[in-house]
């Protein structure tokens, strides 16, 4: 593919008067606002990008609190009535020694989300603050974000199957707590966060506008 | 260079940093990325249309055989479970949890199919070197949208967590449906691979003209 002059000199679809579609990249004169290919909506920058990041942050942080302090699980056997929480489930998949099964949930349900949490902050605020520093190192932690956070989901999945499979009346039987809606919501509503998050942004710092 | 008079359709301006090329022919099985930020621009895989249409026509069916087969089976003191896909969407109907059920059955079943399914609308008439249906462009436009929705790669994780945790409780049996959904799982990783929005856009649009 050519490019756009020398290395040296990239220019933006903006700076050439020019709005590109970010759903199939068709580029059109600045100031059309439906694309002529797939009918997307063109916004050369969305400028209520970061408050929707914000919007969306806050209450995923917000469902993720109920998530920790409530069971997500309900067991009872014969002998016993259980609840676990997230940590709670973890603790135990360890003292079975099931080592990776508990690396594997702890990733995805606590260190997943709190990482997510903490990279669009971080994401938000250098733009907010026009930060010109590194740039590929943030436009990676943008890609990263958009493609892990996703993965938390596995603990609703397996609270969906462990619910679903574990019920044999009287010996034993495990139903979904309601941490569990509150976790998937807040997956749900950090995902729309990055989704909300403009990346164009963190390449617009050191672009002289015209 | 861009001049003046580089015509629009030759420009393809990066979607995640804005950064304008200037598109030309791409060798075999290229890629090309931003010089800005380094995404993958467009890739060419000659004959990759064909591929991926036939490996969502098979996802599509395996999908179908995944919710009908019996997916796990349990056994433990005399007693017997079996699950289903539905049934395991169904765990979360009673009360409060309801709307998960539904969130649930979208991102394993629904989203899954829906992408499928408008992949093989918008697509299938190109394989053929058709015109493309009405709508193509709507359909394509959805089935990438939805791509971060369809979960069903982090649900057969989560499956093989929930076997592993209930292995010392009971006997775990597992039935073909599982491995139907294994297979879905691997199809549309291999199939989201070869989509090169920038190629399928292109061709939709000679395909129209
Ligand atoms: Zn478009
Ligand atoms: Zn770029």
């Amino acid at each position: 593919m050519g490019i756009a002059g020398q290395s040296h000199s990239l220019i933006t679809a903006r700076d050439a008067g020019l709005v590109a579609c970010q759903q199939c990249g068709q580029v059109h004169r600045l100031g059309t606002r439906v694309c002529k290919r797939c009918e997307g909506r063109l916004q050369s920058r969305d400028g209520e990008s970061l408050q929707k990041v914000w919007a969306w942050l806050i209450a995923g942080m917000i469902a993720y609190i109920p998530a920790n302090l409530y069971p997500m699980l309900l067991t009872s056997t014969l002998v016993e009535r259980s609840e676990s929480t997230i940590i709670g489930g973890v603790v135990e998949l360890v003292e079975h020694g099931s080592w990776g099964i508990a690396a594997i949930v702890f990733i995805a349900s606590v260190m997943i989300p709190v990482g997510k949490f903490v990279a669009i902050m971080y994401l938000a605020i250098s733009v907010q603050r026009h930060s010109k520093d590194n740039q590929h190192e943030r436009h990676k932690a943008y890609e990263v974000v958009e493609f892990i956070g996703r993965w938390s989901m596995i603990d609703v999945f397996v609270v969906a199957i462990l619910s679903a499979l574990v019920q044999l009346d009287t010996i034993a039987t495990i139903n979904p707590g309601i941490a569990a809606v509150s976790f998937a919501l807040s997956v749900i509503f950090t995902m729309l966060s990055a989704q909300a998050f403009d990346s164009r942004l963190i390449w617009d710092a050191d672009r002289t506008r015209p | 260079m861009i001049t003046e008079t580089t015509p629009l359709d030759d420009l393809v301006a990066c979607p995640q940093c804005d950064t304008l090329h200037v598109a030309s022919a791409l060798p075999e099985n290229a890629r090309a990325h931003c010089q800005q930020c380094g995404i993958v621009l467009m890739t060419s895989q000659p004959a990759a249309m064909a591929r991926i249409l036939s490996l969502a026509l098979t996802a599509f069916i395996m999908m179908i055989a995944a919710v009908s087969f019996p997916f796990l089976t349990l056994d433990a003191g005399g007693l017997h479970n079996a699950t289903s896909v539905i049934d395991a969407v169904l765990a979360f109907n009673d009360g409060y949890a309801f709307p998960l059920a539904v969130a649930v059955a979208f991102f394993i079943v629904v989203i899954p199919l829906i992408r499928l399914s408008a992949l093989i609308y918008a697509l299938g008439p190109l394989v053929r070197e058709q015109r493309p249906r009405q709508g193509a462009r709507r359909a394509f436009a959805l089935a990438e949208r939805l791509r971060p929705w369809s979960m069903a790669e982090i649900f057969i994780v989560g499956v093989t967590v929930a076997l592993i945790k209930v292995a010392g409780l009971a006997a775990v049996t597992i039935g073909p449906a599982f491995w139907a959904f294994a297979g879905v799982v691997v199809i549309t990783v291999l199939k989201d691979q070869l989509i090169c929005r920038y190629s399928i856009w292109e061709s939709l649009d000679k395909a129209t003209a």
